[in-house]
């Protein structure tokens, strides 16, 4: 099953992607309204949150190039010294800017 | 009429304030809409098409992903599935917000979770690891988030030009960088940094040997079980 890339064809591929994003960010709240939350499920649901991060910036570190390190690396130095978020990110975007000019 | 209170109010001025907040993050979200708005364009989208797509899809790893598959004509159940796969991260977010959005009343909490997006979602999991409730945030900052990609994609359908290498200034990551920062901010007991080494290794070994795009919602789960079995000691 295909869809023409054109005219109204754009606009139904548009709105299917529309469809199925508004379902990933219902779902997992409608499905909690039928779960009970115990203090297991709490504690389950707050591991997976930090974990959400992790699981996105790891692969992230060991797929991407020198300069992608680089950024996750001095993001990681300045926020355990300063715990500032903005600092931080900055850092990273020097580090990563600075890496790939050089290498 | 329904008799269940909710004891959630948004306040007015606090959605503001992370309006405000996280609009420094929004303007590198700009820089990446410009990225989207010029890859859109050079596939063949109208301009106003890759706004549109922008406006109602509002996840940008989704849309760069479905650009990668456009031709004369896309396949829609691999649309369906790649959409699906890498927007499914947003069950997990949606999930872990439960114990706070169950207090909103539904019409407000599903309408806040068209705004749900990494950044907000981020700040909001870090302030309630620390003991805050904030789904202001969600709101405020997911609306500054969402008005940025839009400006961003609109700029880049006509001007994308003039961003020719935003890798080379490092903009490719500043979503990493901040959803980093975000994970250290928060809580790092002994069970947390067993549950990221669990959750990091399985994101892993899914990014190299499960489909494409599964590595998040597998690594987040296997970190998630670890505080299943492993629960926190209550204070005394």
């Amino acid at each position: 099953m295909t869809i023409d890339a054109s005219g109204a064809g754009i606009l139904l591929i548009i709105a299917i992607m529309t469809l199925v994003t508004l379902l990933t960010r219902y779902g997992g709240v409608l499905a909690m309204s039928f779960v009970r939350i115990s203090p297991r499920i709490e504690s389950f649901i707050n591991t997976m949150a930090s974990s959400v991060l992790i699981a996105i910036i790891v692969p992230m570190a060991v797929q991407g190039d020198a300069g992608a390190l680089a950024a996750l690396v001095a993001t990681a130095v300045v926020m355990l010294a300063l715990r500032k978020p903005l600092p931080a990110i900055a850092a990273g975007l020097v580090a990563a800017a600075g890496v790939r000019y050089f290498l | 009429m329904t008799n269940t209170t909710y004891s959630y109010q948004l306040q007015p001025a606090k959605i503001r304030y992370e309006f405000f907040r996280l609009l420094p993050i929004s303007l590198f979200v700009v820089a990446f809409g410009m990225a989207f708005g010029l890859a859109a364009v050079q596939k063949g989208l109208e301009p106003m098409q890759a706004v549109l797509m922008s406006t109602t899809v509002f996840a940008g790893a989704s849309q760069f992903a479905t650009l990668d598959m456009w031709g004369s004509q896309v396949a829609v159940l691999p649309l369906i599935a790649v959409v699906f796969a890498i927007n499914s991260r947003h069950l997990l977010m949606g999930a872990s917000l439960y114990p706070m959005l169950k207090d909103v009343a539904p019409a407000k909490r599903y309408a806040m979770l068209l705004l749900l997006t990494d950044a907000n979602w981020a700040v909001s999991a870090q302030e309630y690891q620390n003991g805050r409730r904030n789904l202001e945030v969600i709101v405020g900052g997911g609306f500054v988030l969402w008005l940025a990609w839009i400006v961003g994609t609109l700029l880049g359908v006509y001007f994308g030009r003039l961003l020719q290498d935003p890798q080379s200034l490092g903009l490719d990551m500043v979503l990493g960088c901040f959803l980093l920062a975000m994970a250290l901010g928060g809580n790092k007991s002994p069970r947390v940094l067993v549950a990221w080494l669990v959750a990091g290794l399985s994101s892993l070994a899914a990014y190299y040997w499960l489909p494409p795009h599964t590595h998040v919602v597998v690594g987040a789960l296997a970190g998630g079980v670890v505080g299943y079995f492993w629960l926190e000691a209550k204070p005394q």
